[in-house]
């Protein structure tokens, strides 16, 4: 059986990715796909940290579940604003690259 | 029976604060109001000389080391000073009401006659320095607003600010005096400094001197000595019985005052032993000299008696600073009535001649205003010294004791009693007698009795006052007047006055215009020695080196450093951030996912 130590490497490797891919790439689309990576990297940690972080009656600490599921229910629920802010700005711009989207400039 | 005294205080007071809180609408009113208070005070005075009285006082405030009291000091000298300051205030009150029967701010002026009343009252009962000092402000105030009467008048408010600015450097010098002589002392009260000099402490001579000086420069201040003697002829763009009140007989004569009272506290034989006292009596001997120079060429009646006035001034403070305090309040005494009545008379003739000043815009007034010129004249006599007038027997005794203590101010001071002369008669000659040089004096008409009592009442103090009951018992320090028909002052004040006589006589009767109008030094006399004009190119220069230092550091450091300085801070920082603003998405995510690193390594590593 796979160690915490696995798990956790796993999830190190899904976050990274997910930042570089918000860092490096210009579609907005692909750096919102990535956010969403980096979410899925902190549930397999707070899943994994769950499961092996066993009490004294042999059950594993369910809290860490749990919490996955309010993150998954809250990024549903925030792809769909994100993704229609996304519609409304290709609307307003005809772009959906952020290397020209920089009217906040100062 | 001293308790009455409290009165002196309190009466004009509440006459100056009803007029200005209530009665201000009510002009006749008012007027009547403070004239009535004037003549209370006046009785209240002469009872006070008829009775034997003791000083009160009550405690004001009271720290540890310091005592300040409200007394009034009822010696026979402040009794006798009282007496000057109501008879001559009470008769200029009775002038006024002539005087300025149509003027529409007589409440105002009547309200500002009483402060005046009041704060005189108080120098001259002053038990102590503090509430002399204080008192001393307050006739700085309210000669600022009689001289500002006609503030409408560009003149007349100038005159007024004049007039407390160069009073102003006076006082600063008299705060200090105060302070000093309370810093060797220990005691503010007069009592208390002659109880100290009279025990023969040890103390420095150098450092009572300066003590003395400082309080002398604000004598020097309020009794317009040279170098400050400026503000006095402006100030005669007051009402004319203003001037006779405030600027010749009381106010004027308060700094001679002062300094009698200080040298009767600190004693003759101390003062005599200080550094510099005779600077005292030499700026009194130069300030009449010059005085009496620039009033020979004079042309307008109020001014001539202005000059008349710093120059009769001169002469007292010299009689102070020769140690002989008693000729120079003999002088102060005498000089108050007949100095008052020229003023009045002048008053009379300007009244009568439709506010003409210029006396070469009168001539001939004799025949259309009798009393007026009998009274006039016999006040010139007794300005000039002429023998049996009071203002002979007290300028004798000055000249006496300049005669023995400083031969070159007793020449001073014959050369200023025949130039007195010279230039009295002067104005008599050309105002009074001759033709009649212009419209307004034709018009003239003898004035009404309400002016003529206080002028004849004047007259006859002119003449009584120096005589020997009187004189040695009302004069503030019962000066006996002694003849002595051996002794040179007595051939120098008559001399100078037939000499003064005849050039005047020469130059001037019957004259049409001023002979020495061409004259060169005669320009210089007229134009006051370029005093004035020297003061204002020096306050201009001063004035602008300063500014050009403060704008100077408004501009570099206030402008430059601090305000500037803080902006251009602010916006550079400003600046810095905005590059941060770049709005570029994934610079920002870069800087969050670098500021999370920090947080964590922060917490975990740290």
């Amino acid at each position: 059986m796979a160690s915490l130590n696995d798990f956790l490497f796993v999830s190190g490797l899904l976050f990274a990715i997910g930042l570089a891919g918000v860092m490096i790439r210009r579609n907005i689309i692909v750096i919102f796909m990535c956010l969403e990576m980096m979410l899925a990297a902190a549930n397999i940690t707070l899943v994994a940290f769950s499961r092996f972080n066993v009490s004294e009656n042999g059950l594993p600490d369910y809290d860490g579940q749990l919490l996955v599921f309010f993150i998954i229910t809250v990024a549903a629920a925030e792809v769909a604003v994100g993704l229609a802010i996304i519609v409304a700005l290709y609307r307003a711009r005809q772009t959906i690259n952020v290397e020209d989207l920089t009217s906040m400039r100062g | 029976m001293e308790n009455l005294a409290w009165l002196l205080l309190a009466l004009p007071l509440l006459s100056a604060a009803t007029i200005h809180l209530g009665l201000k609408r009510l002009q006749t009113v008012s007027a009547l109001v403070s004239t009535a208070v004037a003549g209370v005070i006046l009785a209240v005075t002469i009872i006070l000389i008829g009775s034997e009285t003791e000083d009160l006082a009550f405690s004001w405030a009271s720290v540890p080391g310091l005592d300040l009291e409200i007394g009034l000091k009822l010696d026979s000298f402040a009794k006798n000073m009282m007496l000057v300051v109501t008879g001559v205030g009470f008769l200029v009150h009775l002038f006024s009401l002539a005087y300025m029967k149509d003027d529409s701010a007589k409440a105002r002026y009547f309200g500002a006659l009483s402060l005046f009343m009041f704060s005189m009252t108080g120098i001259v009962l002053a038990s102590n320095f503090i509430m002399m000092f204080i008192f001393w402000e307050l006739v700085g105030l309210s000669s600022y607003l009689l001289i500002g009467h006609w503030y409408e008048k560009d003149s007349a408010a100038d005159a007024a600010k004049k007039a407390f600015l160069t009073n102003r450097i006076g006082d600063f010098g008299f705060m200090i005096g105060i302070l000093m002589l309370w810093g060797i002392t220990g005691a503010l009260s007069f009592d208390g400094i002659s109880e100290f000099f009279a025990a023969t402490p040890e103390y420095s001579a150098f450092f009572v001197g300066t003590a003395v000086l400082c309080v002398f420069a604000g004598a020097m201040g309020k009794s317009a000595q040279a170098p400050l003697h400026v503000w006095l002829p402006d100030a005669m763009e007051g009402p004319t019985p203003v001037s006779a009140l405030i600027h010749a007989a009381t106010m004027v004569a308060a700094g001679v005052f002062m300094m009698a009272r200080l040298s009767l506290s600190i004693g003759t034989e101390t003062i005599e032993a200080l550094w510099g006292v005779n600077t005292i009596a030499w700026i009194g001997g130069i300030t009449s000299l010059l005085a009496a120079l620039m009033a020979t060429q004079q042309d307008d009646i109020k001014k001539i008696l202005a000059y008349s006035t710093l120059s009769q001034l001169g002469y007292m403070v010299m009689a102070v600073g020769l140690l002989n305090p008693e000729a120079g309040m003999f002088h102060l005494f005498t000089h108050a009535w007949f100095k008052a009545l020229l003023f009045l008379g002048s008053g009379a003739v300007i009244y009568a001649c439709h506010h003409e000043q210029n006396i070469w815009k009168m001539g001939g007034l004799k025949g259309k205003m009798p009393i007026t010129t009998i009274t006039f004249f016999i006040g010139t006599l007794a300005l000039c010294g002429f023998p049996l007038t009071a203002g002979f027997f007290s300028k004798e005794g000055i000249l006496e004791a300049a005669l023995h203590t400083n031969k070159a101010l007793f020449s001073i001071a014959a050369l200023v009693a025949c130039l007195t002369t010279f230039y009295m008669f002067r104005l008599f000659f050309i105002a009074f007698l001759g033709k009649n040089r212009s419209k307004n004096a034709d018009h003239a008409k003898e004035v009404g009795i309400l002016m003529l009592i206080p002028l004849i009442v004047l007259t006859v103090m002119a003449v009584i006052s120096g005589w020997n009951p009187i004189g040695e018992k009302l004069s503030p320090l019962h000066k006996a007047f002694i003849l002595h028909l051996d002794s040179p002052a007595f051939y120098a004040s008559i001399g100078s006055f037939i000499i003064g006589f005849l050039i005047a006589f020469k130059l001037y009767f019957n004259a049409e215009s001023d002979p020495l109008a061409d004259n060169g030094v005669a320009k210089v006399f007229r134009n006051k020695f370029y005093v004035d004009e020297f003061y204002a190119k020096l306050v201009g220069y001063a004035q602008d080196g300063v500014a050009a230092v403060i704008h100077f550091i408004d501009e570099l450091v206030i402008g430059g450093l601090l305000v500037g300085g803080l902006s251009r801070a602010a916006g550079g920082v400003g600046r810095l951030f905005t590059r941060m603003q770049s709005g570029n998405l994934q610079g920002y995510a870069g800087l969050f996912a670098l500021g999370v690193i920090l947080v964590i390594y922060l917490t975990v590593f740290v």
